[in-house]
């Protein structure tokens, strides 16, 4: 597993019905490109997220392919319609296989 | 005198760099910040101190304004992981003797750098001390990711104190010393600290405003490297870009200089960590 990855995600709390909320994410991961060499001109294995989404209550709100050339920590900002109250689920895929996950719930009066 | 409208356009465009501080305000969260007022009595050559955020693009500002936004915040996430962490033949954190956590530290880095037994002592040298003495863990190096992870969550916790560095009694010799090195010209191109920071500040660099050089912001992350910076870094940079042969990070004379340039700051919050161009 790649160290120091940590995913954090701000949704506002509340809203109102057919509201369009801003989400922003943040993962914090060094998203090595592959293309670097080392001290002994080896090459750095590729090791980045490869792949974000993001579902509202178990519909897909948006699903985005990361490429190499993504800089360190990547940053997503998007806004959503909220319809109802529920839960946003977040999941970043990793080269390595892993997957990490955050949940927010939204409160829509 | 028949002036070409090009002409014309570049010298208006020059009266307008003069005055290059923004009037934005700096609110975090709902706090406002104190990024401009009167120059304390011992800095002879301005009236108004700025902070360098003033000095940014709004895109920049505006990074600087949500903590979600601030890309420095990782790393003191990642200082609060160090501040737990076990670490040397002690088998001790910083949490085992700093009970209280970071909040333990309020106010400390509004004063820093400070006089401590007749040394001039920064934060670096505090966190090493404590990390050798008390942890028996290896020395951080000066600029290193974890060291001003450290100094950035320790600095955190002053976040919107007014900067207060003492300059009188025992810091007075450290204090002289360092403005003897702010005024001194270095390098092939002959320059000195205020040369571009008191005499040219708002004028452009390259592409780039130049700031009075306040560090009240530091460890500040810096868009073009990514990551936290430490002051003595930041002197580093400078210096090397008159072309000069530099002071050491750590060293004697770069201590001296912090003490002097954050007594310039005195009266601006601190506003650890900044997000810088």
């Amino acid at each position: 597993m790649a160290s120091g990855v940590k995913p954090r995600v701000k949704v506002p709390k509340t809203a109102s019905a057919g509201d369009t909320v801003t989400i922003k994410t943040l993962i914090s991961h060094k998203m090595e490109s592959g293309q670097r060499k080392d001290d002994d001109g080896n090459i750095i294995p590729r090791s980045i997220i490869n792949r974000f989404t993001a579902d509202f209550n178990g519909q897909n709100v948006i699903d985005v392919t990361l490429e190499p050339a993504i800089s360190t920590n990547p940053y997503f900002q998007f806004e959503a319609i909220v319809p109802e109250s529920g839960e946003f689920q977040f999941t970043w895929y990793d080269d390595d296989g892993d997957v990490y996950e955050e949940t927010k719930k939204i409160e829509v009066s | 005198m028949n002036l070409k409208p090009w002409m014309a356009a570049a010298f208006v465009g020059m009266a307008g760099v003069a005055i290059a501080q923004d009037d934005s305000t700096l609110s975090i969260d709902g706090e406002d910040f104190v990024t401009e007022t009167a120059a304390p009595a011992h800095v002879e050559n301005l009236s108004t101190i700025y902070s360098g955020w003033r000095f940014r693009t709004p895109e920049t500002q505006a990074l600087q304004e949500d903590d979600f936004d601030n890309p420095a915040m990782i790393f003191v996430d990642q200082g609060m992981d160090l501040f737990n962490a076990v670490d040397g033949a002690e088998g001790k954190s910083c949490a085992s003797c700093h009970k209280g956590g970071p909040e333990e530290f309020v106010g400390l880095h509004a004063t820093m750098p400070k006089v401590v037994d007749g040394k001039l002592i920064v934060m670096e040298d505090l966190i090493n001390t404590h990390r050798v003495e008390v942890m028996g863990a290896e020395p951080w190096k000066w600029s290193g990711a974890d060291m001003q992870a450290m100094v950035a969550l320790i600095g955190l916790q002053s976040r919107g104190m007014p900067m207060e560095v003492a300059i009188d009694g025992e810091a007075a010799p450290f204090w002289e010393k360092g403005k003897e090195i702010y005024y001194t010209r270095y390098g092939q191109l002959e320059l000195s600290c205020s040369n571009c920071h008191e005499d040219n500040y708002g004028n452009m660099i390259r592409a780039d405003h130049l700031s009075q050089g306040m560090i009240n912001g530091f460890p500040t992350y810096r868009l073009k490297q990514a990551k936290l910076i430490s002051r003595h870094n930041r002197f580093r940079g400078c210096i090397r870009d008159t072309r000069a042969e530099t002071f050491a990070e750590g060293s004697d004379e770069f201590k001296a200089l912090e003490l002097y340039v954050a007594s310039r700051a005195n009266g601006l919050d601190v506003e650890t960590p900044a997000v810088r161009q």
